[in-house]
């Protein structure tokens, strides 16, 4: 049998073996090992600087990690950060939308927005905003330049909760509304004009159409600015604001053992974000529909696969 | 004689300098079945466009069953309309692309029962059914639940039509729909086509298929520079054309 029109350069032997029958031998990656002896190495040596050294003070660690104060304190700084999330990108939403749409005067307003906040420092947003009833004692509801109707006292209407949250959520709303307004120009304009060919509504456009396919631009992005905002919450302890590290800093302060409380707040900033990780994984996967042929299958599901392959052949070898 | 269904009078179009449609004026009977054959960039897509007001038009109309497109006459005024009911007035126009656009992250069932439920005349499970019979129509049965890049190109262009059928249109409008397939697809995409032409469906249909244009066209039209050169039956403007423009294409393509 011969159907080949030139000879295989390398397999042209006169014996006639057929070579479906040889034993494959997989390429080798000696260099792989070198490194994760390497690596293994470092981490058992950094490991055991961890255990040995008494100035991590782990018992004093133990003791606060999940004291009550500090319980607290993570679940303001939660809180933080999920209302500065929520509002934030709600707030971005429209203003991306704003931008995107065909009227230049919200156009003219979403970009004056987003100049104006992404030009002031968060720091100095939130002191003005915790300083705000020393500008507007009160908060008048009237005609403009006329009489008022009725009317708050800024201290009641702003605590400081209240001007955190604002502060962190109008500062996120102006990187929000970039994340989004580039997830959405990044969809192909195919897809709008085979929407509006359809006469399909503009909101549902949006929903339905565009951001499903936007999300997966927007979503590595938005992860990122929920993160920084989930740490970034530490600069709320300029208000004296009972989040995880003001915490910390008022127990250093009464016993002074700086490192143990850093380490209890670095402990649960990295805990919280390991969870948000996983969350932008599972996200992702979800937005990933129809954009990959088929799904490669999760860290787990990868697990649970070699798992079965072993016991398989644990099975064979009884 | 009937007014016809789709009236285009002297519409012009430049993008820039650049003067795509040079006033083209074309009447399309109900049930007729018109391709438009001409060289590349003679217009014939952007005239295909502005019938759905997918491009405005800078001068002329396009009136689709006495209805005027894009504007609401008053007196002696065109007002231009919302968008919202120039959306509403594309409903009744199916509109087939070139390259698909499929909407990627919805199955072909979903990408054809989008719009109808969009429109909210009907319940999800009759929109459902509907879609189910337009797919198993174009002869994707097995495929409903597929996402659009698990389908060949003649797949998700049969979807494509299926989806732009689903409002149930009074008219088609194809933009050279086997222009981005591979030879041995560009066959069941024609084979759909032409079932529709034979079912009465009134449909504009831009194409290189002259083969095509042959066997189910009951006129062509041929354009070039922006305006229409010569019109007739298949066997006037492809077998004994007038028009040295059209003698010149045909001899190119044929």
């Amino acid at each position: 049998m011969s159907v080949s029109a030139r000879p295989l350069p390398v397999t042209h032997t006169d014996d006639e073996t057929d070579l479906a029958s040889l034993k494959v031998v997989p390429s080798r990656h000696p260099w792989r090992w070198v490194g994760v002896a390497v690596v293994l190495v470092l981490l058992a040596q950094f490991l055991h600087g961890l255990a040995t050294n008494p100035g991590w003070d782990w018992p004093v660690f133990s003791q606060y990690f999940t004291a009550d104060s500090i319980l607290r304190a993570v679940g303001v700084t939660i809180q933080l950060t999920f209302h500065g999330t929520v509002l934030g990108f709600a707030l971005g939403v429209v203003l991306a939308l704003m931008r995107l749409s065909k009227s230049p005067f919200l156009q003219v307003v979403s970009w004056t927005y987003v100049w104006a906040f992404r030009s002031i420092p968060l720091i100095v947003q939130l002191l003005f905003w915790f300083n705000i009833a020393y500008l507007y004692q009160r908060f008048d509801f009237g005609v403009p330049f006329g009489p008022s109707f009725f009317s708050f006292d800024t201290k009641d209407l702003i605590g400081p909760m209240s001007a955190a949250v604002l502060g962190l959520a109008l500062h996120q709303a102006a990187y929000a509304a970039e994340i989004v307004r580039s997830g959405i120009i990044s969809v192909d304009h195919g897809q709008l004009e085979a929407a509006a060919a359809l006469g399909i509504p503009r909101l549902r456009q949006f929903r339905r159409i565009v951001l499903p396919q936007a999300m997966r631009s927007i979503l590595p992005n938005a992860a990122n600015e929920v993160i920084s905002l989930f740490k970034g919450t530490s600069v709320v302890s300029v208000m004296a604001i009972g989040e995880l590290f003001y915490q910390a800093q008022v127990i250093y302060g009464r016993n002074a053992r700086v490192v143990a409380l850093l380490m209890v707040a670095t402990v649960w900033y990295i805990a919280m974000t390991t969870l948000l990780s996983l969350v932008q994984y599972y996200l992702e996967r979800h937005y990933a529909k129809g954009a990959l042929r088929n799904l490669p299958p999760t860290p787990l599901q990868r697990v649970r696969a070699q798992v079965a392959v072993l016991r398989a052949k644990a099975g064979a070898n009884r | 004689m009937s007014p016809a269904m789709v009236d285009l009078r002297g519409i012009h179009k430049s993008f820039g300098t650049l003067e795509v449609l040079k006033g083209v004026t074309l009447k399309v009977e109900s049930g007729e079945v018109v391709v438009v054959l001409g060289p590349s960039g003679s217009g014939k897509s952007t005239l295909l466009r502005t019938i759905n007001h997918l491009e405005k038009v800078d001068q002329g109309y396009v009136s689709i069953d006495g209805d005027l497109l894009g504007y609401r006459r008053v007196g002696d005024r065109l007002h231009e309309l919302k968008e919202r009911e120039i959306l509403k007035q594309r409903t009744h126009i199916g509109f087939v692309f070139q390259n698909f656009n499929l909407f990627p992250h919805l199955t072909a069932l979903e990408n054809v029962a989008e719009a109808p439920l969009s429109a909210q005349r009907r319940s999800r499970k009759e929109v459902h059914a509907d879609a189910v019979r337009l797919l198993a129509r174009v002869g994707l049965s097995d495929k409903e639940n597929a996402y659009p890049r698990q389908l060949s190109g003649g797949q998700q262009q049969r979807v494509a039509i299926a989806r732009a059928l689903a409002l149930d249109p009074k008219l088609l409008l194809f933009d050279e729909p086997t222009s981005a397939l591979d030879p041995e697809l560009v066959g069941e995409v024609l084979d759909v086509i032409k079932d529709l032409a034979r079912t009465g469906t009134t449909m504009i249909v831009v194409t290189h298929e002259i083969g095509f244009a042959r066997e189910v066209a009951d006129r062509v039209v041929f354009m070039d520079g922006g305006v229409v050169v010569e019109q007739g039956t298949p066997a006037e403007v492809l077998d004994r054309p007038h028009h040295p423009r059209t003698q010149a294409f045909l001899s190119k393509v044929l």
